[in-house]
């Protein structure tokens, strides 16, 4: 990892459909040595994917999703990292975290409905060894996600020429 | 009835893109690469902090000076980033801008029949300037040969026993020329030995992508005979907030002044809170514009070499200065085709005075997809003719 890595990550954490001579051109390198540094990143994974973040709500899909926070005990040895990992194993856990405060992790689970998460909680998560207590969020609307807003901002007015 | 306009407002020339101004205005998808500021709105902390002093009633003027802890923070951040040493109470006026700045500074300096010394090609303002003063504008030309940089022979070529002054915009616009420490100090030796003073507008400071910028006033020992003209315009994406800064020594910042609050009393308070914020927070914000800016400064130079318009590498500013020699067009010629038959808006580089003729200003302070889809524009515009 080096600067030049550094650069090629913000642009495609970015815009990860840039292809790999637009990129070379922006960064003043090679063609090949942008493909060779993809190629690195991605066998070191620390490029884990490309993805696409979509505005579901927009595109007529009625999913639910819920923030659900979890207080767990601990394992002696393991700290959080064994139920954090059976817990990922779930299509259904999107997103997982270890945060502080009054509660320990955090996961972001999709649905169908509302009765599908909430059954999912239930019958799944809740019932766990270590989990002492949950706390489920419907997550009503998205305004930004991943840098990304999901509203229309205006247009700015620019003059066509200023000197 | 009598004609009242002043000789010396008739004297000044009228801008020289009004015919591509309206005709732009009648014209639907229009790509325009000839606007000179940032295409990035102003981050958000330093919008919030103004709102918020707008709540708390902060809408009152500040001194002539400028807010005291805006001066201070600006002091600080200077001496940090550029070595540049002035002393906030008495060798600094915040401006409306760093067009106010020029302005006070040119008036400051200039008695009638001065000569000032303006390194060409040059943002336009300079000359109307001067002429205002009761100053006459001399232009430096600067060459593509040399990278646009200020030649030290061209320079003094220039020089009379009426020289009372010199201009210099490096980072440049139109051009994004930088000049090194070296570069400068060549200069430094022929306004000392000519006694001259030098006006140095650094607003593009911020912008230098290959190296730090180098501050006129650092190099050598032109520190006691230099006006730093500066500004958040351009690195913070703050243009409508009218905020710059001018700095010299004391006597000459005191002239200055006097003129500020007779002429402006002082800038906008608003602004003044922003710009306090935009030091305070927004270090992050500007990095991440100004990487932007490389990558598409390398993006369009790169391009423009492939599609016919040979460019040299601008290491500043967000400015593409290439030249239409090649396609046998002026420079006008060029960029009014252009507009009319491919919708791309550039500036015809005479505008800029001498040495910018056969060139174009392209600005690429737009976003990615804009400039591809310019250069494809400018692809089929060059290959019709």
């Amino acid at each position: 990892m080096d600067e030049k890595d550094l650069v090629l990550l913000k642009i495609l954490e970015e815009n990860s459909r840039l292809s790999v001579d637009e990129i070379a051109t922006m960064m003043s390198l090679p063609t090949s040595e942008v493909a060779a540094r993809v190629q690195a990143l991605e066998a070191a994974r620390i490029i884990k994917g490309y993805s696409t973040v979509v505005n579901w709500e927009k595109a007529g899909n009625d999913e639910v999703a819920a923030i659900i926070e979890l207080k767990v005990s601990p394992e002696r040895d393991f700290g959080y990292d064994r139920i954090a990992e059976r817990l990922c194993r779930f299509r259904q856990v999107r997103t997982l975290r270890l945060i502080t405060g009054t509660y320990d992790l955090q996961i972001i689970v999709t649905g169908k409905n509302m009765q599908e998460v909430s059954r999912f909680v239930s019958e799944h998560v809740a019932p766990m060894d270590r989990i002492r207590e949950t706390a489920t969020h419907i997550v009503m609307k998205t305004y930004k996600e991943n840098g990304n807003a999901f509203f229309e901002q205006p247009e700015t007015e620019r003059l066509p020429y200023t000197m | 009835m009598r004609n009242f306009v002043s000789g010396r407002a008739q004297e000044i020339p009228p801008s020289g893109i009004r015919k591509f101004f309206d005709l732009v205005l009648t014209m639907d998808d229009v790509i325009s690469l000839g606007v000179g500021e940032p295409d990035f709105r102003t981050p958000w902390n330093i919008c919030e902090s103004s709102i918020y002093s707008i709540e708390q009633g902060t809408t009152s003027y500040t001194s002539n000076r400028g807010l005291q802890s805006l001066r201070d923070a600006l002091s600080r951040h200077l001496a940090r980033t550029y070595n540049l040493r002035y002393n906030s109470n008495s060798e600094m006026v915040i401006t409306t801008g760093v067009s106010e700045g020029l302005d006070i500074a040119v008036r400051a300096v200039t008695d009638p029949g001065d000569e000032v010394l303006i390194a060409q090609p040059s943002y336009v303002s300079y000359g109307p300037c001067v002429t205002l003063a009761g100053g006459i504008p001399v232009p430096v030309r600067c060459t593509e040969k040399d990278h646009f940089k200020l030649n030290p022979d061209s320079l003094a070529e220039k020089i009379t026993k009426k020289s009372k002054s010199l201009i210099i915009n490096f980072p440049n616009n139109p051009t994004g020329a930088v000049m090194t420490e070296s570069d400068l100090k060549a200069i430094a030796d022929l306004v000392i030995d000519h006694d001259l003073l030098l006006i140095s507008d650094e607003v593009y400071s911020e912008l230098s992508y290959e190296k730090r910028h180098c501050s006129a006033a650092t190099v050598s020992d032109l520190w006691d005979r230099t006006i730093t003209l500066n500004g958040f315009s351009k690195a913070y994406a703050m243009t409508g907030w009218r905020i710059g800064y001018l700095c010299a020594p004391r006597e000459i910042c005191d002239a200055a002044l006097k003129i500020h609050q007779y002429v402006m009393l002082c800038a906008p308070t608003m602004g003044q809170v922003g710009a306090v914020e935009a030091l305070r927070s927004a270090e992050e914000d500007k990095n991440s514009m100004v990487n932007e800016y490389l990558l598409r400064r390398n993006l369009f130079i790169a391009g423009l070499n492939r599609v016919g318009l040979p460019c040299h590498v601008p290491e500043g500013a967000f400015y593409a200065f290439p030249s239409v020699e090649k396609t046998g067009l002026s420079d006008v010629e060029f960029a009014e085709q252009l507009l009319r038959e491919q919708k791309v808006a550039v500036v015809p580089g005479s505008v800029f005075g001498e040495g910018g003729e056969g060139h174009l200003r392209c600005a690429y302070a737009v976003s990615r997809k804009d400039l591809t889809e310019a250069l494809r524009r400018m692809e089929i515009f060059i290959n019709g003719l």
